[in-house]
């Protein structure tokens, strides 16, 4: 199969007062694994439950509690891992980070600092057809969840819901090699689509299934080639974290406010403290969110209820075999296969179920035609009334059968719309409602040759206009497609009204 | 490596363990006796040997993706020193 080939995007340049400054970024993603049960315990990780019901005494940190770990949280991990053509650690570990906050009960969280379950790997992020950049990934480990707190219920209170605590992460980390605000909502629209795909993550970044945190420094132009050539972080500037991003559009204002914010100060002659930072969507800025003197010391030390967490390479192998066909795979399929465009193979692989869809309707089909149908009437009615498409009133089936009846010369462009309307509308086979409605194309010279006529006879002055000026043929079939109800084969009409008005073929 | 009072204060600040002034010169004194004795263990030469985490040969035990646990709200807020509406009720944090 042809690879699409791409050429990476240009850098965001923002212009300061001393010359222009470039954006160096990194994402750590947060996707909540997609199973039943939490990474160490029983307890179910169903959303919107009975605060601290879904909680179980190994997550509320009781004493004398054992964590085990899920096996399909570890497979998912791998999954992922493969997904992203990572390296798969067939032995990795658990560590405590060990930290106080109320909605963590154990008094630390169980993640894997140092051996993670899955190594380097990279991701494509398509800007647009043909602009791209691949970015790596520098690995994934698996954590455990924190608890919710909700501080707006009492004034002086803050409550605390224990039910995320214990709830599977896979911590999707990448190298710095995002250059720009619109790349960074891309990489994670990108990664989310993966995961998807995989189905290891439901993506559901509304509630908290997903999440970013985005680290932000700025440089001048030409210290991120040196930080490339060496791997010396030391050519790059100093970055802060934007923790806790769940919207893309929001990820974009931070990163652009960030950076403008850390221009100005290096501008006026400061400098940038590493630190964490709150964007605030109301306000459209950050802000610090942990004073200096709290400064996390985490003293990360092997998890001693843990033994090391070690997977098959049969296991590997397994869910290897049994990966999906990922969105990069299949649009490159459907533009070789279908001679669509790549933006048409991009809209039709947004979605595993669009692309189902699609290729359902394309079965034996021309493939051209029914990525139009399926983008342009189809995707368009749907957005435009704001429905999903599992919720289509219009099945690959029924869509198919009308673009058979369009191929086979019953019905025209222009009835196949009014069909798809009808069959949106109130259902039904295609052919048996252009059968029972008499919406056939006539082909029937006859018929047609009657038609003319009629619209001929009634209407001598513009027949002596035409004749002076054969451009006018046009509007005579305009009017016996109006006659005819739009059923007459309009090449046969063109046909018929020009040979009647004694006029010469083009 | 010895462990001054500045350090011990502020290891058991991380902790949260209150510690009074006048007793962290001891606890400084046993935490830098805990780490000569690392120190010397780790005179032992131990090249080409790998690190061993348990005593027997074990593998980490795994658990089916099931839901086993849950719904014991009662058992989970029993020790709360102040529960309302089902959640833990802290003094307010606010980042």
């Amino acid at each position: 199969m042809t690879e699409l080939t791409y050429t990476e995007p240009k850098p965001k340049i923002y212009a300061g007062a001393t010359g222009d400054w470039e954006l160096v970024i990194g994402l750590e993603v947060h996707a909540q694994v997609a199973s039943k049960a939490k990474l160490f315990s029983g307890a179910s990780t169903t959303f919107g439950a009975e605060p601290n019901s879904n909680v179980a005494l190994v997550d509320a940190g009781m004493p004398g509690m054992l964590p085990v770990i899920n096996q399909f949280c570890v497979e998912q991990a791998i999954r992922t891992g493969l997904g992203l053509k990572a390296q798969i650690n067939l032995t990795s570990a658990f560590d405590r980070k060990n930290y106080f906050y109320p909605d963590l009960p154990q008094g630390y969280q169980i993640s894997q600092l140092y051996h993670p379950i899955v190594g380097e790997g990279e991701i494509l992020v398509d800007m647009t057809p043909g602009i791209g950049r691949t970015v790596r990934v520098e690995r994934i480990h698996l954590e455990q969840d924190a608890g919710k707190s909700i501080h707006d219920m009492d004034p002086t209170m803050s409550f605390v819901d224990l039910n995320r605590t214990g709830v599977a992460l896979m911590e999707i980390v990448s190298k710095p090699d995002i250059r720009g605000p619109e790349e960074a909502a891309e990489y994670v629209r990108k990664l989310r689509q993966i995961l998807r795909y995989l189905g290891t993550c439901d993506g559901n970044m509304q509630n908290g299934n997903m999440r970013a945190d985005v680290n932000v420094s700025v440089c001048r132009p030409g210290q991120y080639e040196k930080y490339q050539a060496t791997q010396d972080f030391s050519h790059l500037g100093t970055r802060c974290e934007l923790k806790n991003m769940n919207s893309m559009r929001f990820i974009q204002q931070a990163i652009d406010f960030e950076a403008k914010r850390q221009i100005a100060i290096l501008e006026d002659g400061g400098s940038i403290d590493q630190e964490t930072r709150l964007y605030d969507p109301t306000k459209g800025e950050t802000r610090s969110m942990r004073s200096k003197e709290e400064a996390h010391d985490y003293r990360y030390f092997p998890d001693p209820d843990l033994l090391p967490l070690v997977v098959s390479q049969d296991l590997v192998d397994e869910i290897a075999a049994r990966q999906p066909e990922l969105p990069d795979e299949k649009r490159t399929r459907f533009v070789t296969a279908f001679g669509m465009t790549e933006y048409d193979a991009s809209v039709l692989t947004s979605e595993v179920e669009s692309a189902n869809y699609f290729e359902a309707v394309a079965e034996g089909r021309d493939g051209k035609m029914a990525a139009n149908w399926v983008i342009n009437e189809l995707f368009g009615r749907l957005n435009k009334e704001g429905i999903a498409l599992s919720e289509s009133p219009v099945s690959a089936a029924q869509l198919g059968g009308i673009i058979d009846l369009i191929c086979n010369g019953d019905i025209s462009g222009k009835i196949a719309k009014d069909l798809f309307e009808i069959i949106w509308t109130e259902g039904g086979e295609p052919a048996d409602i252009v059968e029972a409605r008499g919406m056939k194309q006539v082909t029937d010279t006859g018929a047609i040759e009657a038609a003319v006529d009629d619209v001929i006879n009634g209407n001598p002055a513009q027949v002596e206009k035409a004749k002076a000026n054969p451009k006018l043929a046009g509007w005579f079939v305009g009017q016996v497609m109006k006659s005819t109800g739009g059923k007459a084969n309009p090449q046969a009409v063109q046909a018929i009204v020009r040979t009647k008005l004694g006029l010469e073929e083009d | 490596m010895a462990i001054d009072t500045d350090t011990a204060r502020r290891v058991a600040h991380l902790a949260r363990i209150r510690v009074e002034q006048e007793r962290l010169p001891a606890l400084a004194q046993e935490l830098s006796a805990v780490l000569a004795f690392m120190e010397q263990l780790s005179e032992v030469d131990t090249d080409g040997v790998e690190p061993m985490t348990s005593v027997t040969p074990m593998q980490l035990k795994r658990r089916e993706d099931v839901i086993t646990d849950g719904n014991r709200q009662d058992d989970i807020l029993a020790n709360a020193p102040d529960a309302r509406e089902g959640f833990f009720a802290v003094p307010k944090v606010v980042e």
